[in-house]
């Protein structure tokens, strides 16, 4: 069994040309779980694990498959999202019977652990060829196992992802010394988290362009919108009603200019996808959604803080390698699902990707103008993660309904024969860019 | 404002030394003519150790943005929110910049663009150690 696929299989340079397996792969499947606010630390059956496995088995049987025809493997084993860390606690959680006697399948879920579990509901992946145990967060995964099946690693690959979240506070920053990466930033009061870096490079926006803060409030509410045609959405769940410009203008800084309305609700979900061949993919029981391209940007900070001009840089070349793999134009995108977790770089990709011919500067003046799912610029159709909870996987989920026409109330008047959708902030991310049409 | 202290390691103790001399003295990497900070085992630029030494830089810069944290995970600084986080590019290196709480400067004031010193501030819990801060230039 192959384990190991980091080598060079990143696209995260320009000048790479055309995909190498442009439309050769497809998505064939997509399953996702429900959706809850946090685990609460009882049910066996709404853990982390549990919702990944009923993902996975949606997406195998959305494909026509059954998990005997499964032969490869991805999983992003990391702790995603807030989970139950015992360096933030100071001690151990209590266990259960197996499989839970570990972290295992609660905070994280490991391919081993989801192994057992198809096992333990004897429908066992039983021809797995290739399993991919550390594949990194959604973003470049999503490129990840669309290359592993070009390749020829696996025909049929099931790739899933998680968001996890438990009860009360957590990744407190205690103690009075700050050791590491931290020495640099922690006494001046920064905080681990993208927000703070976001929060400066969107106050330079706003002193480069022209605006503040106020003029999020149309894409913020757009989002909320959106989420709210969503089913399983945290706020069609649990607060079904919209916000206004009030509520928005009123929220509760938390690094301002970004308040708790720019932020993305912590939730517990998981999605999984079902990758094969292009060839195969027309033999299966949905219309084939091709992979046209994927592409990957890492750019670490010269200094502590990456500025605008970082940013636009490093989403400028994504963007060309993404378009340049799939042989495509800003024009050719019909649906745009970017990331939004916080409200205040999604522009930096809106811009970057000329959705609508969106130039650098105009997206303030894009957001006042008509983005509902109905209208003429449906800007980022799943809602997000502001629309639904911080789920990272709607904006695929969203990209694939839209393509097959499913996507219900927020399916999109206009044309939708490709869309382009990624994770996470505009210097560390993966996107990949997908369509109906092969040729 | 007591500020988290911070804990020097193999590679950033000369620069927290120099701190604690109340000299601001960076990496400067005499292959790329480069300045570096954070302080890194290898340039940024050049990925190498080699040509890495250290020079003091003058204490000039401007605000470049100033965001301001009402609630915090880093608990030691709890007890000051509302506070500034400035950050503040070099005027001898632009592309080198410092995060800056802005003593003296009232939360949601502080002016952007605006020119800053250096100063040295005592830590508090750590006699005989300083950091680096920024101030509004009078
Ligand atoms: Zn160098």
């Amino acid at each position: 069994m192959t384990t190991d696929f980091d080598r060079g299989w990143q696209r995260n340079k320009t000048g790479l040309g055309v995909w190498e397996h442009r439309a050769k792969v497809a998505i064939a499947g997509y399953g996702y779980s429900e959706l809850d606010r946090r685990w609460d630390g009882v049910s066996l059956d709404r853990t982390i694990g549990a919702f990944q496995v009923d993902a996975m088995e949606k997406a195998i049987a959305d494909a026509g498959l059954t998990a005997a025809d499964i032969d490869g493997l991805m999983v992003c084993p990391e702790a995603a999202g807030d989970s139950w860390a015992q360096a933030d606690r100071g001690m151990n959680r209590p266990y259960f019977d197996p499989p839970y006697d570990t972290e295992d399948g609660l905070s994280y879920t490991t391919a081993e652990w989801l192994i057992a579990e198809f096992a333990r509901r004897g429908t066992p992946l039983s021809n797995l060829k290739y399993i991919d145990g550390k594949a990194p967060y959604i973003g470049p995964e999503m490129g990840k196992a669309a290359q592993a099946v070009g390749d020829g690693l696996a025909k049929n690959l099931i790739m899933t992802y998680n968001m996890g979240n438990v009860e009360g506070r957590y990744h407190l920053e205690e103690g009075i010394y700050s050791p590491s990466g931290r020495q640099w930033s922690a006494p001046w009061g920064w905080m681990t988290s993208a927000m703070m870096q976001h929060a400066f490079v969107f106050l330079q926006y706003c002193t480069k362009y022209g605006g503040s803060r106020d003029n999020l409030a149309p894409f913020v509410i757009n989002q909320r919108r959106n989420g709210l045609m969503t089913p399983w959405s945290f706020y069609t769940q649990h607060e079904p009603y919209q916000i206004t410009v009030e509520d928005y203008l009123d929220a509760r800084p938390v690094a301002w200019p970004v308040t708790i309305l720019d932020s993305d609700r912590p939730v517990q979900h998981a999605a999984a996808f079902l990758f094969t061949t292009a060839d195969r993919a027309k033999d299966m029981k949905q219309k084939p959604i091709y992979v046209l391209s994927h592409a990957q940007m890492t750019r670490p900070s010269r200094s502590t803080m990456g500025t605008i001009e970082d940013h636009e840089a490093a989403t400028e070349d994504l963007v060309k390698i993404l378009y340049d793999g799939a042989g495509v134009t800003a024009k050719d995108l019909d649906v745009f699902n970017p990331y939004d977790g916080f409200a205040v770089f999604t522009q930096t990709y809106l811009e970057a990707f000329q959705w609508h011919d969106v130039k650098r500067g105009e997206a303030f003046d894009f957001y006042k103008g008509d983005i509902r799912v109905e209208g003429p610029h449906p800007f980022n159709s799943s809602g997000g993660n502001l629309g639904n909870g911080r789920t990272r996987t709607a904006m695929y989920t969203d990209s694939i309904e839209q393509l097959r026409g499913i996507a219900g109330p927020r399916q999109i008047r206009l044309k939708a024969e490709t869309a382009a959708c990624g994770q996470v902030t505009p210097t560390s991310n993966g996107h990949i860019y997908l369509s109906t049409v092969a040729d | 404002m007591p500020k988290t202290i911070p804990q020097p390691d193999e590679v950033s103790k000369p620069f927290w030394d120099f701190v604690d001399q109340q000299k601001l003295t960076l990496q400067y990497c005499t292959a790329c003519s480069r300045y570096q900070y954070p302080v890194r085992a290898q340039c940024y630029d050049c990925g190498k150790a080699d040509n890495l030494t250290w020079k003091e830089v003058q204490g000039k810069g401007h605000i470049l943005e100033t965001m301001v944290v009402h609630d915090t995970r880093v608990v030691r600084r709890k007890i000051d929110v509302p506070f500034n986080v400035a950050l503040v590019s070099l005027d001898e290196a632009p592309y080198i910049n410092f995060l800056s709480n802005l003593p003296g400067t009232t939360a949601h004031e502080a002016p952007q663009g605006a020119p800053v010193e250096l100063i040295f501030e005592p830590l508090e819990g750590a006699p005989g150690r300083f950091i680096h801060e920024w101030r509004v230039t009078k």
